[in-house]
C-alpha cells in the first residue's frame, strides 16, 4: 500500500531508534504526550516502547473523543431512542461505552432499540430517507477529523429539506482539550514535550498551536500516524527538549500545511458554532470547547427536537478515566483495570474506545506490566 | 476514530462530487466535498467516507528520502 | 396404460420436484410425503451413496479396529454464497478439518438443515451440489441427515449442522495441550481471506482482483504431514477469531506463552489493503483452509518442504516458537522489531461470517 507501507520500515525503525539513544541525554527524562488516542495505539500496536531508550516515557493525553464524553451523552442518545422510538446511527466505537447504570447502547440495542452502526454520516442520512416515517438521529462524535463531513450532511439535509433526520451533535475542539493539558488545577505540568495529532491537523493547521507552544514553552511536532512518523517526531521532540526551544513542528508536511484545509474550516464555521461550555470526563466543565449546530440549521438539531432530561452523569467510583485522559495516571495504575474493567466487561470508556489508553494497553501491552513480572521474550 | 488513510483516485465523477478510490488495489468512493482539484493519480487521505486533504507527494518523497538517508547511514555504523 | 402409471407409481412414489420455481414450504419439514420427496429428489440425488441408499433413518457401518475422531459444528454464515464458497462447502469443509485436525483420515458425514419457508428450491439445490461436490473432493461420504423447516422470518435461508467421524492411524496423538518450550509454530498459508471475502461482499467493497474465500478441506495436506512427521505436537485451524484466538486457544491448553514474528505473517496484499480499510487487524480475521502446526523444532523444516509442495501449503512459514510462560500470553515481535501482545478477540469483529 503506497505511502503506508513505507512509514513501517524495520530498517528506518532501527536507524530511529538509535539516533533517538543517540540524542537523548542520561541525565535527564523526556515526558512526552501524545495527544490523539490514535498515536497511542500505533505506539502499542507497533512496540515502540522497546526501541526507546529508558528516560523516554509516553504520557497518554485525552485525544480519544469516545473518551472525553460524559457517559451522559450516552444516557441521552438512549433515552431519545426509547423515548421517541427514533432510529439512532452512531459509529461503531460508541456502542459498548458505558453508561449510567451499566447501561450502553449496545445493550440498549440488544434490549430492542433501534441503533444502528453507522461507517459514515451519509449512511444515516441515507437511513433517514429509506425510512421517512421515522425519525433517524445521527450521534456525531469527534474532533475536528470527524467535523466536517457532519457539516456536509447538515447541509444536505437542509438542502433536501429532509424531516426525519437529526444530529445530536457532540463535537468536541482540540485546542481546547490542550489548553486544559496546559494548565493543570494544581499547575503541576510534567510533561516536556506534545506529539500533536495528525489528522486534526489536517484540518485545523499547524498555525493554531503556535500560541500553546509560545505560551506555555512546549516544544510540539505534528505527527503522521504510521510508526516511523511518530518515530521521527519523537527525534525532532528530543532535539528541542536539548536545546530548549519551544516551536511547533510539522512532521506529517505530507498532509498538513500551516492553514490547514480551509474549505472544510468554512464548512464547520457556516454550520456549527462553539457552545459557551461542554463537560469533558476528566477534565471538567471547559469553555468553548465544543460545538453546536447554529441557527438557521436548528432544525436539523436533535437536542431542540428531541429534548430529554437526564440525571447528572454517575462514573464509576474507582475508575481512573478522568486521571488517565489527563496523563497523571497509568492505565495499571487504576484499581480496576484487568479485574473489573476488561475490553469484555468495559467499566470506563478508556478500555472500550479503539483509541483509548486502556485498551492500548491492554491489548498490546499488559505483558509490560510489573505486576507480572516476566521477561519471556529472550527465553526458550 | 481519527484514522484516515492515503488513497489513489481512480476516476471523479464531477457532478456528484465524489472519486472512485482504490487503496492497494481495493476500490471505494468518496465525497469530495471537502477538497477542490482532485484530479486522477492524486492521493488523498479519506476518513468516514470523505476525503479531507490532497497528499503532497513531493513533501511524501522528501520524509522518505530523509528515512533512506538514516537507513543508510545507519548500516554502515 | 392404468397398469403403466401404477408401475411408475411404485416405482417412484412422489412427482418430480418444481426445483426450478419452487420453494421451500413448512411441509417439507413435517416428515410426510412432501418431506420424503424433497429428501429423495434433492438430498438424496445428489449425495448419492451406499450408506446413503439404505434408507433408514441411521446409517450402519462397519469400522476397522482402532481410534475414532467425531467433532461437529453449525454454519449459520450469511451471506449464504460468497466468493470461493457457499454455507454448503463450508459445512463439509469445516466438519472436515476438524477431524483432519486429529490427525484422522476423516470417513463420514451427517448433515441436518434448517430451512426457512420461502426459501426458493435451487438455491437450495445449488448449496446441496456444492456440498456433494466438496464431500467427494474430500474423500467423505455424507450418510445421514434431517430437514426441519421453520417459518418465514425465523431463519436466514439456511442453517447447516454437520457432524463428522474419522479414523486415526495408530501413531498420531494430536492435542492441544502437547506444545512444550521450544517448539516451532508453523502457518500453512496466508491470513484472512475467508473473512475478508465474506466482509467485502457484505460491505459492497470492489476489489481489482477478487477476494476468494480459502474454504477447503485440509485432510489431505494434513496426511502428506503425517506421512513425514507422525509425531507432531498438534494441529488446530484457524477459524472464527483467526490466527489470535488458535494460538490462544493452544497457549491457554498447553499453559505455555508463545512468540511469532510479524514479518514473517504470510498475508494477501489485497486482504491486508481491506484489513486496513474496515479497521481490521488480520489476527483476528477469519480463515477457512489453513492450518497452525505446533511441532518439535527439529522437525520444522522438514515439515515445511512438505506443506510447501502441496497446493494448500505453498505460502506456509515458520511463524514463531513457543515460550515457557504460566500466564501464557501470545507476543508478537512487530515489523518494527518492538513487541506488543496478541489478545484474545473482545467482542466480536466479524459478524456471521462461519
Amino acid at each position: 500500500m503506497k505511502y503506508i507501507d513505507e512509514f513501517r520500515q524495520r530498517d528506518v525503525a532501527q536507524a530511529l531508534a538509535s539516533e533517538i539513544k543517540k540524542t537523548v541525554r542520561p541525565d535527564r527524562f523526556y515526558r512526552l504526550m501524545e495527544f490523539c488516542g490514535g498515536h497511542t495505539h500505533a505506539i502499542f500496536r507497533y512496540g515502540l516502547p522497546d526501541l526507546m531508550p529508558d528516560n523516554v516515557e509516553f504520557i497518554h493525553g485525552p485525544g480519544c473523543p469516545v473518551c472525553v464524553l460524559p457517559s451522559s451523552c450516552i444516557d441521552r442518545a438512549i433515552e431519545r431512542v426509547q423515548g421517541y422510538d427514533a432510529i439512532l446511527c452512531t459509529y461503531a466505537d460508541m456502542l459498548r461505552v458505558p453508561a449510567s447504570g451499566g447501561s450502553s447502547l449496545f445493550k440498549a440495542k440488544a434490549a430492542g432499540a433501534d441503533i444502528r452502526m453507522v461507517y459514515s454520516p451519509f449512511d444515516a442520512l441515507k437511513i433517514s430517507q429509506d425510512n421517512p416515517q421515522r425519525q433517524v438521529i445521527f450521534l456525531a462524535i469527534g474532533f475536528e477529523t470527524t467535523t466536517p463531513p457532519t457539516a456536509v450532511v447538515i447541509k444536505q439535509a437542509a438542502a433536501i429539506k429532509q424531516p426525519n433526520f437529526s444530529v445530536d451533535c457532540n463535537h468536541v475542539l482540540t485546542p481546547a482539550a490542550l489548553l486544559a493539558i496546559l494548565t493543570p488545577a494544581d499547575g503541576q505540568l510534567n510533561i516536556d514535550g506534545f506529539i500533536g495529532p495528525s489528522h486534526v491537523s489536517t484540518v485545523i493547521g499547524s498555525e493554531p498551536y503556535e500560541f500553546f507552544a509560545r505560551t506555555y514553552k512546549k516544544p510540539m511536532v505534528i505527527s503522521g500516524f504510521e510508526p516511523l512518523d511518530v518515530m521521527q517526531s519523537i527525534l525532532m521532540l528530543i532535539h528541542q527538549i536539548n536545546r530548549e526551544t519551544y516551536c511547533v513542528e510539522n512532521q506529517y508536511s505530507r498532509a498538513v500545511t500551516p492553514g490547514g484545509n480551509r474549505k472544510a474550516q468554512a464548512l464547520m464555521a457556516e454550520v456549527f458554532t462553539q457552545t459557551k461550555s461542554f463537560e469533558w470526563r476528566g477534565l471538567g466543565h471547559l469553555p468553548h470547547s465544543a460545538l453546536q449546530i447554529r441557527e438557521n440549521f436548528s432544525a436539523y438539531d436533535a437536542n431542540l427536537r428531541f429534548p430529554v432530561e437526564t440525571a447528572p452523569a454517575s462514573e464509576v467510583k474507582s475508575c481512573r478515566c478522568p486521571e488517565i485522559i489527563r496523563g497523571i495516571k497509568k492505565p495499571h495504575q487504576c484499581k480496576l483495570f484487568g479485574t473489573s474493567c476488561t475490553p469484555e466487561n468495559p467499566l470506563g470508556a478508556c478500555m472500550v474506545s479503539s483509541e483509548g489508553a486502556c485498551a492500548a494497553y491492554w491489548s498490546y501491552g499488559r505483558f509490560r506490566d510489573p505486576r507480572y513480572k516476566i521477561n519471556t521474550i529472550n527465553e526458550a | 476514530m481519527c484514522l484516515a488513510m492515503p488513497v489513489q483516485v481512480i476516476s471523479v465523477d464531477v457532478s456528484a462530487d465524489t472519486a472512485k478510490v482504490s487503496l492497494g488495489g481495493i476500490l471505494k468512493e468518496v465525497s469530495l466535498a471537502l477538497v477542490d482539484d482532485v484530479s486522477v493519480g492524486d492521493y488523498l487521505l479519506i476518513h468516514v467516507g470523505f476525503a479531507l486533504n490532497k497528499l503532497d507527494e513531493d513533501e511524501a518523497t522528501k520524509t522518505l528520502e530523509t528515512f533512506a538517508e538514516l537507513a543508510r547511514l545507519h548500516a554502515m555504523e | 396404460m392404468k397398469h403403466k402409471s401404477i408401475t411408475s407409481t411404485i416405482r417412484t412414489p412422489f412427482n418430480r420436484l418444481d426445483i426450478k420455481n419452487g420453494r421451500v414450504e413448512l411441509v417439507h419439514g413435517s416428515g410426510g410425503r412432501a418431506s420424503a420427496q424433497l429428501i429423495e429428489m434433492l438430498f438424496k440425488t445428489h449425495f448419492d451413496n451406499d450408506l446413503l441408499a439404505q434408507n433408514n433413518d441411521q446409517a450402519l457401518f462397519a469400522v476397522d479396529a482402532g481410534r475414532l475422531v467425531m467433532t461437529t459444528d453449525s454454519y449459520v454464515v450469511s451471506p449464504l454464497f460468497f466468493p470461493g464458497g457457499d454455507i454448503g462447502s463450508l459445512a463439509v469443509h469445516g466438519t472436515v478439518n476438524d477431524l483432519a485436525m486429529g490427525g484422522a483420515v476423516p470417513l463420514y458425514l451427517s448433515v441436518a438443515f434448517i430451512l426457512e419457508e420461502g426459501l426458493a428450491l435451487k438455491v437450495l439445490e445449488k448449496i446441496v451440489i456444492s456440498m456433494a461436490r466438496a464431500a467427494t473432493e474430500a474423500g467423505v461420504k455424507i450418510i445421514t441427515g434431517d430437514t426441519k423447516v421453520v417459518e418465514r422470518g425465523k431463519g436466514d435461508g439456511v442453517y447447516i449442522s454437520s457432524t463428522g467421524i474419522g479414523r486415526v492411524p495408530s501413531a498420531v496423538n494430536f492435542s492441544g495441550d502437547q506444545a512444550q518450550p521450544g517448539d516451532a509454530i508453523i502457518l500453512s498459508g496466508s491470513l484472512g481471506d475467508h473473512g475478508i471475502a465474506i466482509m467485502s461482499h457484505r460491505e459492497n467493497l470492489q476489489f481489482e482482483t477478487q477476494i476468494v474465500s480459502d474454504s477447503a478441506s485440509l485432510a489431505d495436506l494434513v496426511a502428506c504431514m503425517i506421512e513425514v512427521v507422525p509425531g507432531i505436537r498438534c494441529l488446530r485451524d484457524p477459524t472464527r477469531g483467526g490466527l489470535a484466538t488458535t494460538l490462544n486457544e493452544l497457549a491457554q491448553q498447553s499453559r505455555v506463552g508463545m512468540l511469532i514474528h510479524e514479518n514473517t505473517l504470510p498475508i494477501k496484499p489485497q486482504v491486508s489493503a481491506a484489513c486496513e480499510l474496515l479497521g481490521l487487524d488480520p489476527l483476528y480475521v477469519a480463515n477457512e483452509g489453513k492450518l497452525v502446526c505446533i511441532c518439535d523444532p527439529n522437525d520444522a523444516r522438514k515439515l515445511l518442504s512438505v506443506m510447501r509442495q502441496h497446493p494448500l501449503g505453498q505460502d506456509a512459514s515458520i511463524i514463531g516458537r513457543v515460550l515457557a510462560d504460566e500466564h501464557a500470553f501470545v507476543q508478537m515481535e512487530t515489523l518494527l522489531g518492538g513487541y506488543r501482545m496478541v489478545d484474545w478477540l473482545s467482542g466480536e469483529q466479524l459478524p456471521r461470517i462461519c
